[in-house]
């Protein structure tokens, strides 16, 4: 399914550059997302994942690269591009002023829905949103959740073959998070190419494919499967213990452990050999006076590796500043 | 530009005008205060001064050139004092604008070589009031003069033709009382459209800055011209309804004559109500704040409208300097217009070249504020 999918490529961006006086807020970042696609953009906050999205919806103008949208030049024909895509700002942008109904009229209006197909699209929108009975009330007045679903539903109105989602659920409860994604990938059955960036690293798990950001530049691509199983270099163990910290500090000059980080109450340790380390890991630390409670292989998620990646990247970064 | 977007931005703009009700009483309300604010405040005719006399003399000649005074709707005597230290402190406390003396050899003099000298003393603080003052009483003590020129040609029995060979019969056209606020209120009608005009546009652009609507307006096909005159069009509406306000409380409250066509006056006030409408969106479009772009707006209407469009102090008084500069300042053409058909009933052939100032004002505004608008954030 993925090789159809890049056989007709609805994004293109090739070596995008973005600077911002000497700040490089992109630096050179290239992908392709297909028809019909959910592509993930994670990475930590001031990442660069906003300003793509936004070169790619013709708000900003790359400092090199070309950005291909449904196959026009977004820096030659902003206006056609416009015309094929919904966007979702990462600030809420619809008018709280207005109602459920007068906002997705007034997108139709703009986007020149036919009058005759409006009523239509828009009971589509509002039954996707989960907005109906609620069509006079003011979006001022509506939850975070439901806003955010208004705002896709008026993203969607003109039935764009590409959505650009930046952010679209953050500051959302996760039960509203878990029923936009379902959203997301009922439009994408639909053959509508989206790409939604994301700071919660779990979401990643909806993707088609997930690409990891950091410092303006391309750190990772893949799906979640591939990605757990080769971005990281190594396998998870869970290490549970009493004190974390010292436990910590000792591992980092362990044997065969690449990396450690701390995940809730417990340990995940990067190790090089799995059966090695569980094997001669307690022994390691019974010399440095600890004990741990519980030693064990687990499947590394996508936050192991987005952390270890992230890590590793911005290591890399300091070194050679 | 599609007729269908340009429409849709209308609507919403109207739905939020109306969903910000203390906005709209502002814009509605503004007219009424201002106009009786400015129109009782602006006045620069002059009644019942304070007079203050000095009689040297107390003859009956001095007697009765002081009743003329008295009987000067433009004069009060408010005062007879006996000696000068008088009169000084009551100039010195402004109980009186204007002091009378008569010297002690009023009548003698009069009698023996037919003139006589009058001091008028006048508090020049507010100079034009001095002024207009000095030229009354110069009036009232000519008037005087003429009645003892016919007594003493009475005595002689001789007519007055015989030595008035000439005399001016002065009218005065469209202002026939010289009632200054006949020329001051047409001319304010101007000047509050020119604030509220600018005031109602200069937050619409920068509105949609600061809610952050306006990134997802830059990212739909909607074009800059579109949303101009989507934006502009429920403001018109608003500026008529205020313009008609002001029209309304000049002629009805205050009883400015009005002697034009509703017809011609409806349209040069859509013309000047396009400039100044656009020139406050121009602004809300430069400046991204609400409260700047209001700022600005208020400083580029009020003032030089205030001070250079004629609507009070005369153009033609002003130093060259200054005349070339009003010639820049949009309302200047628009208080020419208003006074013209208030007072003279001009129509739109006669007020031909201010009009065209005035439109290629409006393309002008409306050409940069559609540039300055580009879409695009960075």
């Amino acid at each position: 399914m993925s090789g159809d999918r890049q056989a007709e490529p609805q994004i293109v961006a090739e070596n995008l550059v973005k600077r911002f006086g000497s700040f490089v807020a992109v630096d050179g970042v290239s992908f392709q997302v297909g028809r019909g696609e959910v592509l993930g953009f994670l990475g930590p906050n001031g990442a660069g994942k906003s300003t793509i999205i936004r070169i790619l919806c013709g708000l900003l103008r790359p400092s090199s690269g070309r950005a291909l949208v449904a196959g026009i030049d977004v820096a030659r024909d902003p206006e056609g591009v416009r015309q094929c895509i919904g966007y979702m700002s990462q600030k809420f942008s619809l008018y709280r002023d207005l109602s459920v109904e007068e906002n997705l009229r007034f997108f139709g209006g703009i986007y020149r829905v036919p009058n005759s197909e409006l009523p239509e699209r828009m009971r589509f929108a509002i039954s996707m949103a989960g907005l109906g009975g609620r069509e006079k009330a003011l979006v001022s007045t509506l939850a975070g959740g439901w806003q955010q679903r208004l705002a896709l539903g008026c993203a969607v109105l003109h039935r764009p073959p590409i959505l650009f989602l930046d952010e679209p659920t953050s500051g959302v409860e996760p039960t509203s998070r878990r029923r936009f994604w379902d959203l997301i990938h009922s439009l994408a059955a639909d053959g509508v190419s989206v790409l939604v960036s994301t700071h919660y690293m779990d979401e990643a798990e909806y993707c088609h494919r997930a690409m990891l950001i950091n410092q303006g530049r391309l750190i990772a691509v893949g799906s979640p499967q591939e990605l757990k199983h080769s971005a990281l270099g190594g396998k998870v163990l869970l290490l549970e213990c009493e004190s974390l910290g010292p436990t910590l500090a000792a591992l980092a000059h362990a044997p065969g452990v690449l990396d450690c980080s701390v995940f809730g109450n417990a340990l995940h340790v990067l190790v090089s050999d799995a059966e090695r380390s569980l094997s001669e890991l307690p022994a390691y630390l019974e010399q440095q006076h600890l004990r741990p409670d519980r030693l064990e292989r687990i499947d590394a998620s996508l936050e192991d590796v987005f952390v270890q990646l992230i890590a590793v990247d911005s290591a890399k970064q300091s070194a050679a500043a | 530009m599609k007729l269908r977007r340009l429409r849709a931005i209308a609507i919403k703009e109207i739905l939020q005008i109306w969903r910000d009700p203390r906005s709209l009483m502002i814009a509605l309300l503004l007219p009424f205060t201002q106009m009786f604010l400015l129109g009782y405040g602006v006045n620069l005719d002059l009644k019942h001064l304070p007079v203050c006399t000095f009689d040297r003399e107390g003859s009956q000649l001095s007697q009765a050139l002081l009743k003329h005074f008295q009987a000067s709707q433009y004069f009060a005597i408010v005062r007879n004092v006996a000696s000068y230290p008088q009169l000084v402190s009551a100039i010195d406390h402004a109980t009186c604008g204007l002091a009378i003396v008569i010297p002690p050899d009023f009548s003698e003099r009069l009698n023996e070589t037919g003139t006589a000298p009058v001091q008028a003393i006048l508090d020049g603080t507010d100079d034009n009031t001095a002024n207009i003052a000095f030229g009354y009483a110069a009036a009232v003590v000519e008037s005087y003069s003429a009645d003892v020129q016919l007594n003493w040609l009475d005595r002689q029995g001789r007519q007055l033709q015989q030595i008035q060979p000439m005399s001016v019969q002065s009218r005065v056209w469209f202002n026939e009382d010289l009632e200054s606020r006949n020329f001051i209120i047409p001319g304010l009608v101007a000047v509050i459209m020119a604030l509220i005009g600018a005031q109602l546009t200069s937050l619409t652009i920068s509105r949609e800055w600061e809610r952050g609507t306006m990134e997802l307006l830059v990212s739909t096909p909607v074009r800059p011209i579109e949303l101009m005159f989507g934006k502009l069009a429920p403001y018109l509406v608003l500026g008529w309804v205020d313009a008609a306000f002001c029209v309304g409380i000049a002629t009805l409250w205050f009883g400015v004559p009005f002697q034009g066509t509703l017809l011609t006056l409806f349209l040069t006030t859509t013309l000047f109500l396009t400039v100044v409408l656009s020139l406050g969106y121009l602004l809300s479009v430069l400046i991204r704040s609400q409260v700047g772009a209001s700022q600005i707006a208020l400083l580029v209407t009020m003032m030089p409208t205030t001070l250079l469009s004629g609507y009070i102090f005369p153009i033609d008084q002003m130093p060259k300097f200054i005349r070339a500069l009003t010639y820049l300042l949009y309302s200047r053409y628009f208080v020419t217009i208003i006074k013209a058909i208030f007072l003279k009933g001009s129509g739109i052939s006669e007020l031909m070249t201010p009009i065209l100032f005035l439109i290629v004002y409006a393309v002008a505004v409306m050409c940069l504020a559609a540039r300055a608008l580009r879409k695009s954030l960075g």
